[in-house]
Order: C-alpha cells, then sequence, then structure tokens
C-alpha cells in the first residue's frame, strides 16, 4: 500500500476497482463495528453485575449460638445471613432412626455422620430453608408438625424430611443444608 | 389496513384540519377506533374483552402512578407506607383496594378474552401475530403482578417473592447464582423490593406499548366473528363507531358495576388476610398461596411430586409451569383446522367444553388448595389432560373432525339466506 496515489488505476488499490476483494473501507467498517460492538457489550457489564448482591449484603456476619440450653428432641431456630438456622439436639432414638435409612433409599444420599461434627452427632445444625422453592420448614418449633419422616415438613408443597434432616417425600430435589460452622466450645457455635 | 369501503375521516372544521395536516392523531382514532373501521356485524358479548383488557391496563396505570406517590419502596418502611396510604391519606384505602382488585379483574378479563380466541380460532392465520402479541402481554401481565403483589411487604409477598425466585433455583447449573442475582441477596430484601417497585412501575408501560403492536396487528386482518367466516362485502360489517363503541360502553357499565361491587364491598375477598401481616423472613405463613389468578399454573407447578427419569420434580415442575403458557405460542401451527369457530367444530367443541374446561377449573381449585392428597393427585391428573389438550387432541381433531357447513357469509349467517346479501349487492346494515 505503500504506493498509493490514492487514484482509482494504482496498483494499490486496483482490487476495489472490480468491486472483488477486501477494500480498505471494508477493513474500516468491521473495525469500526467491531469496536462498537465489544465497547456496547462491556457497558452492559455494570448494568447487569450492580443487579447481584452488593457489599453490604456480602459483608457475611457470622452467627455465635449457644446451644446448652436445647434439650434432647428439642429446636431452636436462629438467624444467619437474614436466613433461619435450625439447631436441633437430636434424641437417641431420632439418631437410630437416621442411622436405620439404607442410603440407597435416599434421593440425596448422605449419613447422620457426615451431616454433622465429629464427637456431636446429637447437634444437627441446618438451614430452615426447604431446598424446594425455599419456605421455613415445621418442626423446630414447640408442637410443630414434623412430617411423615419425624424430622421437618414444609407446609408450601409438602416436603418432608427426616430426623437427619434428609429429604425423604416430596418436591425438594436436596436435602437442608448444613451450613459451615464450628464448635467453639462445647455449647456454643459459629455459624459462617 | 382495513376494508376498501371503510369510511375516510374529513376534518370538520379548520382546527381540525389544522391538526389532521400537522399530526394526523384524530385521523389515526377515526380509523382506530372510529367510524372509519368496519367491524363484523355478528360480534357477541365475548368481544367486548379487548376494549375492557384496555380499560383495565389504563386503570392500573392511573391507581399505580397515585399510589406510588405515597408508597415507600424500602424494606423497612415499605408496610408501613401501605398502611399509611389506607389510613392516613385521603381517599387512599380507595385507591389502594382500586388498584388491588384491578389486577384481579385485569385477569378475570384477560383470561375470558383468551378463552375467546381458544374458542373461535382467533389465533388462526392470517391472525398468528395478535396471538403472539396477546401471549406475550399475558407473560408480562403475570411478571408485573407478581412484582406489585411484592411491594406492600406482607407475609405472603415476602413468601410469594422467595417462592417465585425460588422457581429460577431449579435450573440447572446456573439456578442458584440466578436467583442469587435476581435478588440482589440471598433472600428477598432491600434490594430484592426495590428493584421489583422499579419494573413495577416500568412493565405497565411496556404493556402499554406491546398493546400497540397487538391492536396494530389486529386492524390488519381486522377482528374474527362467531362464525369464523372472514368479512366478505361491506354488508358484513358495521362501521365501529357507533356500533361497537355503544356496545362496548354498556359492556364497560357492566363491568364497572362488578368491579365496584368488589372495591367497595368485599375489597379484601380476594386478597389474603396474611399479607397484612409485616413481612417475617423467619416464618412461612401456613398456607402460602399465590393470588387466584396464578393458581392454575401453581397447581400445575405442585402437581410434579417424583423424579421423572433424570430430571428432578423440582425442574419438571417448573419447565412444565412455563410450558403451560408457552405451549400457546404454537397453538396457531398445532390447530391445523382451516375451520376457524368452535361453532362449526362439533369434536373439537366437545373437548373444549368437557376437557379444557374442566380440566383448568381442576387447576384453578387445586393450585389454592393445601399440598395435600387429593389435591395432589387431581393436578396431576388435570395437567396431564391439559397437555395432552394442546398436543394431541388439538392437532389429531384437526385432523380427523368433519366440521359442520359453514353459512356462506356473516350477512348470512345473521339474516339468513338472503339472497341480496349473497350476491353482496345489500350494502347498507339491514337491521
Ligand atoms: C399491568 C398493570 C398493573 C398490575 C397488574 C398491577 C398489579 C399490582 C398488584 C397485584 C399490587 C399489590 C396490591 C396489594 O396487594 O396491595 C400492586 C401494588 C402496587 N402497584 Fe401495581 N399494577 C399495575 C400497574 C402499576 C403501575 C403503572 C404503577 C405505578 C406507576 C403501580 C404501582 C404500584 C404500587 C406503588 C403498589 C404498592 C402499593 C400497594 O400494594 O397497594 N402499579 N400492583
Ligand atoms: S418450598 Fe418447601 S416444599 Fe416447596
Amino acid at each position: 500500500m505503500a504506493t498509493s496515489t490514492g487514484t482509482p488505476q494504482s496498483d494499490a488499490v486496483a482490487p476495489e476497482a472490480d468491486g472483488t476483494g477486501v477494500r480498505r473501507r471494508d477493513f474500516i467498517n468491521i473495525a469500526a463495528v467491531s469496536a462498537a460492538g465489544v465497547g456496547g457489550l462491556v457497558t452492559l457489564i455494570p448494568l447487569v453485575s450492580q443487579m447481584a448482591p452488593s457489599k453490604d449484603v456480602l459483608a457475611e456476619s457470622t452467627t455465635e449460638l449457644d446451644i446448652s440450653a436445647i434439650e434432647p428432641g428439642q429446636a431452636i431456630k436462629a438467624v444467619f445471613r437474614k436466613q433461619p438456622v435450625f439447631v436441633r439436639n437430636l434424641t437417641q432414638k431420632e439418631m437410630d432412626e437416621a442411622d436405620a435409612v439404607p442410603l440407597s433409599r435416599l434421593r440425596d444420599p448422605e449419613t447422620l455422620e457426615e451431616r454433622t461434627k465429629e464427637g456431636h452427632r446429637n447437634i444437627l445444625v441446618t438451614m430452615g430453608v426447604c431446598t424446594h422453592l425455599g419456605c421455613v420448614p415445621l418442626g423446630a418449633g414447640e408442637g410443630e408438625n414434623r412430617g411423615e419422616f419425624g424430622g421437618y415438613f414444609c407446609p408450601c408443597h409438602g416436603s418432608s424430611y427426616d430426623t437427619a434432616a434428609r429429604i425423604r417425600k416430596g418436591p425438594a430435589p436436596s436435602n437442608l443444608v448444613v451450613p459451615d460452622y464450628e464448635f467453639t466450645s462445647d455449647t456454643t457455635i459459629l455459624i459462617g | 389496513m382495513s376494508f376498501p369501503w371503510a369510511k375516510h375521516y374529513e376534518p370538520r372544521n379548520p382546527v381540525m384540519r389544522f391538526l389532521d395536516e400537522k399530526l394526523p392523531l384524530p385521523r389515526l382514532v377515526y380509523n382506530a377506533v372510529g367510524a372509519g373501521y368496519p367491524v363484523p356485524r355478528n360480534l357477541n358479548y365475548m368481544y367486548n374483552f379487548g376494549v375492557l383488557a384496555g380499560f383495565c391496563l389504563v386503570l392500573q396505570i392511573v391507581t399505580g402512578v397515585i399510589l406510588a406517590m405515597h408508597y415507600a419502596p424500602n424494606s423497612l418502611v415499605a408496610f408501613g407506607s401501605t398502611e399509611h396510604l389506607m389510613r392516613d391519606v385521603n381517599w387512599g384505602w380507595m385507591l389502594r383496594y382500586a388498584h388491588a382488585n384491578g389486577a384481579s379483574f385485569f385477569f378475570v378479563v384477560v383470561y375470558l378474552h383468551i378463552f375467546r380466541g381458544f374458542f373461535y380460532g382467533s389465533y388462526k392465520a392470517p391472525r398468528e401475530m395478535i396471538w403472539l402479541l396477546g401471549v406475550v402481554i399475558f407473560l408480562l401481565m403475570m411478571a408485573t403482578a407478581f412484582m406489585g403483589y411484592v411491594l406492600p411487604w406482607g407475609q405472603m409477598s415476602f413468601w410469594g417473592a422467595k417462592v417465585i425466585t425460588g422457581l429460577f433455583s431449579a435450573i440447572p447449573l446456573v439456578g442458584e447464582p440466578l436467583q442469587v442475582w435476581l435478588l440482589g441477596g440471598f433472600a428477598p430484601d432491600n434490594a430484592a423490593l426495590n428493584r421489583f417497585f422499579s419494573l413495577h412501575f416500568l412493565l405497565p408501560f411496556v404493556i402499554a406499548g406491546v398493546v400497540i403492536l397487538h391492536i396494530w396487528a389486529l386492524h390488519i386482518p381486522g377482528s374474527t366473528n362467531p362464525t369464523g367466516v372472514e368479512v366478505k362485502s361491506e354488508s358484513d360489517t358495521v362501521p365501529f363507531h357507533p356500533y361497537y363503541t355503544a356496545k362496548d360502553g354498556f359492556g364497560l357499565g357492566v363491568f364497572l358495576l362488578l368491579y365496584c361491587a368488589f372495591v367497595f364491598f368485599f375489597p379484601n375477598y380476594l386478597g389474603h388476610p396474611d399479607n397484612y401481616i409485616e413481612a417475617n423472613p423467619l416464618s412461612t405463613p401456613a398456607h402460602i398461596v399465590p393470588e387466584w389468578y396464578f393458581w392454575p399454573f401453581y397447581a400445575i407447578l405442585r402437581a410434579f411430586t417424583a423424579d421423572i427419569l433424570f430430571i428432578p420434580a423440582k425442574l419438571m415442575g417448573v419447565m412444565a409451569m412455563f410450558g403451560a403458557i408457552l405451549l400457546w405460542f404454537f397453538l396457531p401451527w398445532l390447530d391445523n383446522s382451516p375451520v376457524r369457530s368452535g361453532h362449526y367444530r362439533p369434536l373439537f367443541r366437545k373437548f373444549f367444553w368437557f376437557g379444557l374446561i374442566p380440566a383448568m377449573a381442576v387447576l384453578f381449585y387445586c393450585g389454592g388448595a393445601p399440598a395435600e392428597e387429593p389435591y395432589v393427585m387431581l393436578s396431576q391428573i388435570a395437567t396431564a389432560y391439559y397437555f395432552m389438550h394442546f398436543l394431541v387432541i388439538i392437532p389429531i381433531v384437526s385432523r380427523i373432525e368433519k366440521p359442520r357447513p359453514l353459512p356462506f357469509s356473516i350477512t348470512e349467517a345473521v339474516l339468513g339466506e338472503d339472497k341480496k346479501a349473497v350476491l353482496g349487492e345489500n350494502t347498507k346494515p339491514a337491521v
């Protein structure tokens, strides 16, 4: 192109004279439209990501709980990230019931061991959020319906969880979620 | 656009002439809903619901804009601000009841409008685009009403928002991040409330835009009519004004009587008492149900209780629920019968009245009932029928059915075998 004189007859611009081949205009055209296109797409990033949880929402608070007052067979409701958490002190009978179920019968196979901390297999900590569409299941409060399997029952669309809070019946796809937590002492846990 | 015999607009005075030259808006109105728009002469009252739906949209926009003057979309004060509206703002209670019941009546009207289309084959060529735009409007309405219901931030608002956005979490892989993104958090909270308010304000105007396209598309072939026979000559039509302005006006009066009966005498009948309790993220109401107009689809959602093959029950339910509406997009191509009106389709008509309508009624009933037997089983049967109806029965019926003989023209159907009418010479409306 160094010899280009700008006259249509010059060698450098010959390809465009017969209307075939790539013209310089084509290059400018494609480059300009691509730059504008990419630029346009990039502006979508802030438009889309502003919808995601903001920093304050993400600033995960942790929740510390004293569980010494929970009698066997009882449960409490606490709050973690503005969502309910259930802490349940299982009775021996409830633990036996959970152990008696063969894993092959479960929709989301997990043992009670895997869902509790070592040395505290009677303390079951789960989110109180049904894995179907997010209702708070019943069963943590005194006298609430615990469903067919003695754990939790979600009244919204009828999901039943067993004593290890594993899904047994109804539309929910998985077990109640066990959040990250640790025992900070024998009677306190730190969630988050 | 329109028929060749449509009357032409003639501005009567200098002001209108001036306007017509600079911005022919009166001309547009004249040709759209005035004497310049010829309409089949035999439309029955089922054809009133389009105009009524338009009225409802205006009603919602007017009352909604006013509510927005008093409402505060912040999760700390939203509930209080609607109570303030109800108790302290002059006529606030009336405006809120008008808006809440207006949404319900909007759906009543639109459902009847859709069923009119199902029965009279309005979705068939050449009106496919009108139908498709109609389904788009219906989807937008559902989104708008859902987000509106969240705004008062009562218990049902909150749990409705949670459950409905939870639907998205059923989508494999991206579902849960998508739900978090939609809500701007892990559960509905201030971020969700704010964006729902913004969108609830916006969407009705988007609907208004699509309504304009819907009517534009309608004015190319014109309306169907109960015979399903297309307009052939001028004697088949009457001008929209004064004939249908009068008929629609009467329909509007009846509508307003019923609507006002609810607004003033049973304002909470269609609502749910739990929504007068402020949102509590830690306790789900014992019996959560959406607003009545979502019940049939909610029943379909809940009908799937066991995994089917490798598809989890939750995903099946969500797909079926959306599929139940998306199916309507394909209706013009599922129903191949050349005969439009159900009147002349003996078999179609049986399945319509004794199949589809009862199935919808059962779904409607079960959607509002608790998630227990026998409702679950009933919804399963009705859901199965619903999909069968559209995907199997309609295509087969449209092949095997022998339709009843059609009248030669609308005029003949109305006046009997009038020779002059048949020849198309009877150009003035004869009644
Ligand atoms: C397609 C039209 C519309 C539909 C179907 C609709 C539906 C609804 C519904 C179902 C509610 C909840 C009512 C309640 O329980 O109190 C609501 C609330 C609300 N809507 Fe709309 N709406 C529409 C248009 C609008 C428009 C255009 C605006 C504003 C420009 C608006 C502003 C509001 C406000 C501020 C509230 C909260 C106050 C309240 O709950 O009473 N709406 N809407
Ligand atoms: S949300 Fe629990 S069963 Fe649907």
